[in-house]
């Protein structure tokens, strides 16, 4: 619908100038570290009180969980090889708990209540004490209830033992998350009794009438009456949108606008993460190349883009050179087109660039649902809507294969579809990301610089389907949610296959905590190594595992919402 | 320190197996030695296989015998939580052709699950002469496929006239089209039966102005005269409701409603100085908490 990014600019709220968290009244430990950036802290010996600080990012003064008085909580910096000790203090009503992501340790200093421990009771102290055995970005958040939600993330960054290959002048992390004024409780039932409560961006005959302009009746009314008829919706991009969101990077909302300075002809490493509760977001900097030079913390070949897909949990450190004395915009717009982030770099403080405006919104299309054969006169988009799923481009790697659903509880109440034909499509960008133009960052660009010191071929394969039900909004493996299923059981030291497919129509970023998960290119061999993995619809990804440390380990999608609704199984390694 | 040893070994073959895999494929280079190399420039060039395509090893869902708390496993989900839900679909008046007016409701009231749901409802109308009819409907709700609930429970008829009481089972889902469907069989004493049947669709206009068609029908398997009602189809109707989401939860409504009596049911109407056939203006407000 032509109409839509308009509205939806309109209704976003872009946020307060100065929001954030309201002075570190009580965050005497802010205070401390003020002579670093106020929000880095470094060494070995961290003292990181979890508390409730007063935010205010959208005019409306809210209750923020904390760390040191701060949203996002503040980068640590440490450094491989380090045995870092984290004395973490409950200053809540409630239990809490941090989940250090994407870091390899013991399984009892994972932080997951129920499984690596019994979480962090008010008043209490926990010190997580481990060695450092990795270098790159990570990040670190809560993994209890919806803590994540309210502001309970930040940035790791390990500096690497040795020289770090990759040289920069400037070295900047940029957090991006999403930030909604509702009580999360509250918008997890809002979603449960109507799913496409935030969604904005429905089929109306409003849209309809548009993409018949663009391409004439029949082909759009055959169309829209072809996903009516799947009770399905080809704008169902995101549960939770710009209508209660708004998006933050560093914390600052985009009027806010976080800048980073630099002096022309500078190396810039900006460290992404995505520490969002829900929100893919679509990154590029206008007038600058990015090159990636490092996904989920580990260094890849580097590659030189115009954008990047950051799911929810991955991180991608770019290389940028800006050589003009010039502003800069860092874009992050929100995967449904709702709402965006907003950075500026720039050789002064106050000087600013232009913000783009929102992208079109794509619909999903024949390949997302993954059906066989294409329907006659419908290969358009809905007009104003830029239609994704026929891009030959997007089919190129890892061709179509027919999709067996071996579990019976796949075809139950808690999955609504079920794909025909699969695919790996690593070169696929995604939907909203496809034929818009730009180099465009996808799975298939990413190789690791280091092969895994456990490079075995697999034993077993584990299957295990993404499903879920928007009409009730159940979320699952093999549709059988967590409190139904039983742990899945590795043999300490066996390398095991994943492989994944997402029957749903919905894009998910799988983790595996506590041990890696390789994946693969479609015929077979390791290309890169990450802690967080993304599908999109009607995807088949295959990954490796190597078994290498004993415990209890959480299996999830992070998307907070899905995993709370019981996308989620415990993994043990025994 | 044996489990060592066998690992040790298993790399040793899997390197020698990669290395042969290398002499088979040209094209598998070892990328670890091109640091800094432009992949864009390679194009996507398959790296070597070192293990048989995705598919084809051993497979199994990957759960083990145990159940969680053997190994001592509870985490905090809310998959399992409750929720809720108060939403009158209709809460306004309505004026008919005559003049009169009439409160008209259509509420439910749900707790439970994704899958099985304590369910109330409601629907009926007062009219401003004082007569009134109206149904209450208890129900469990449950989930028997993505789209479809089966309901057990009880109706009773409120009202003018005797109270009637039913055992009630229906069926309610969503039709592909996006077709709102309720479907319920009645059981009644004295040999009672009835069916009623409902189906509307939300046409979205734009994003917040929705029009809902919506027709209805009542069967009856013997005719009660008590409450006016003739045997067979007794009465059908067709509304078309217009509202606006000021909210998701608040949109004022307006539409207008055709009913009509058909058979015995219409003849007792006619009886009562009634008409067979009756169109109504109506305006509301749709809300839910």
């Amino acid at each position: 619908m032509s109409t839509s990014p308009p509205l939806a600019r309109r209704r976003f709220v872009q946020g307060l100038a100065a929001g954030g968290a309201l002075a570190a009244l009580g965050g005497w430990r802010a205070a401390l570290a003020a002579p670093a950036p106020a929000t880095e802290l470094r060494g070995t010996e961290f003292h990181l009180e979890i508390g409730e600080t007063p935010v205010n990012f959208t005019g409306a003064a809210r209750i923020g969980t904390t760390v040191n008085g701060q949203v996002p909580a503040p980068l640590l910096r440490w450094r491989e090889g380090d045995t870092v000790t984290l004395h973490v203090t409950n200053r809540l009503r409630e239990q809490t708990s941090i989940h250090w992501h994407g870091i390899l340790l013991p399984t009892d200093m994972d932080g997951v209540p129920g499984l690596s421990f019994s979480g962090i009771d008010p008043g209490q102290t926990f010190t997580y004490r481990f060695p450092v055995r990795q270098s790159g970005t990570y990040w670190y958040h809560s993994h209890s209830g919806f803590q994540e939600q309210t502001g309970l993330y930040g940035a790791i960054v390990i500096d690497p033992r040795r020289r770090d290959p990759i040289a920069s002048d400037r070295d900047y992390t940029v957090l991006l998350s999403d930030w909604t004024d509702e009580d999360p409780m509250r918008l997890f039932n809002k979603l449960k009794v109507m799913p496409e409560y935030y969604n904005r961006i429905q089929p109306s005959v409003q849209s309809l009438a548009a993409d018949a302009q663009e391409r004439g009746w029949r082909a759009a009314l055959s169309e829209r009456l072809m996903w009516e008829q799947m009770r399905m919706t080809p704008t169902d991009l995101a549960d939770v949108s710009g209508a209660t969101y708004t998006y933050l990077t560093n914390g600052a909302t985009p009027s806010g606008n976080w800048t980073g300075l630099f002096k022309p002809g500078e190396r810039i490493r900006l460290r992404f993460i995505n520490g969002s509760a829900m929100t893919y977001f679509d990154v590029r900097i206008p007038g600058l190349k990015m090159t990636v030079v490092a996904a989920d913390g580990q260094d890849v070949r580097p590659v030189d883009v115009e954008e990047f897909r950051i799911g929810v949990a991955e991180t991608y450190d770019v290389i940028v050179e800006p050589q003009d004395d010039r502003a800069y915009t860092i874009f992050s717009q929100a995967m449904d087109r709702s709402g965006f982030a907003r950075a500026t770099l720039a050789p002064r403080a106050g000087m600013q660039a232009d913000v783009p405006a929102l992208d079109r919104v794509q619909l999903l299309g024949m390949m997302d649902m993954g059906m066989a054969h294409d329907m006659g006169g419908g290969s358009g988009g809905m007009a104003g809507m830029d239609h994704g799923g026929h891009g030959a481009s997007a089919a190129g790697q890892g061709g179509m294969v027919e999709v067996r659903h071996p579990y019976p509880t796949e075809r139950g109440v808690s999955n609504s579809m079920l794909p025909d034909v699969v695919s790996t499509r690593l070169d696929d960008p995604g939907v909203g990301l496809r034929d818009n133009g730009r180099r465009v960052l996808t799975y298939a660009d990413l190789h690791s610089i280091r092969e895994p010191d456990d490079n075995r071929a697999p034993s077993r394969e584990i299957e295990l389907h993404l499903t879920g039900n928007m009409e009730r909004y159940m979320w699952s493996f093999n549709g059988v949610k967590f409190s139904d299923a039983k742990p899945i059981v590795l043999r300490y030291g066996e390398r095991v296959r994943f492989v994944l497919v997402n029957d749903t129509m919905m894009t998910h970023p799988i983790h595996l905590h506590g041990l890696w998960s390789d994946l693969e290119s479609p015929d077979g061999a390791f290309q890169v190594r990450k802690h967080t993995i993304t599908l999109n619809p009607a995807q088949r990804l295959s990954y490796r595992v190597s078994a290498d440390a004993r415990g209890l380990w959480a299996y999830h999608c992070h998307l907070l919402y899905h995993m709370e609704a019981g996308m989620f199984r415990a993994v043990v390694v025994e | 320190m044996t489990t060592q040893c066998k690992l040790l070994g298993a790399c040793v073959l899997a390197l020698t197996l990669g290395a042969s895999g290398v002499h088979a494929q040209p094209a598998a280079m070892d990328h670890s030695s091109m640091p800094g190399m432009d992949h864009a420039a390679m194009g996507h060039g398959a790296p070597a296989s070192n293990a048989p395509p995705a598919g084809s090893l051993p497979t199994s869902d990957g759960a083990g015998e145990r159940d969680y708390d053997s190994y001592g496993i509870h985490p905090h989900m809310m998959d399992n939580a409750s929720t809720w839900q108060v939403l009158f679909d209709k809460f306004g008046v309505t004026r008919n052709r005559d003049g009169e007016n009439a409160l008209d409701w259509d509420g439910r009231f749900w707790f439970g699950s994704a899958t099985d749901r304590l369910l109330i409802k409601s629907e009926g109308e007062r009219e401003s002469g004082g007569g009134s009819e109206g149904k209450v409907e208890a129900y469990w709700s449950h989930a028997v496929s993505p789209f479809w609930n089966l309901q057990l429970g009880a109706r009773r008829d409120i009202g003018t006239g005797p109270k009637r009481n039913w055992a009630a089972f229906g069926v309610e889902g969503l039709l592909p089209y996006n077709i709102e469907l309720e479907t319920t069989a009645y059981v009644g004493s004295s040999g009672r039966t009835a069916l009623a049947l409902k189906a509307e669709y939300d046409l979205l206009l734009t994003q917040r102005l929705i029009l809902t068609p919506e027709i209805e029908a009542s069967l009856y398997g013997k005719r009660d005269p008590e409450r006016g009602i003739g045997s067979g189809l007794s009465t059908g109707s067709l509304s078309l409701r217009l509202r606006y989401e000021v909210t998701r939860e608040f949109a004022p409504y307006i539409g207008v409603s055709f009913e009509r009596k058909f058979g015995q049911t219409a003849s007792y109407a006619a009886d009562a100085g009634a008409s067979r056939s009756q169109t109504a203006v109506m305006a509301g407000v749709r809300f839910w908490f």
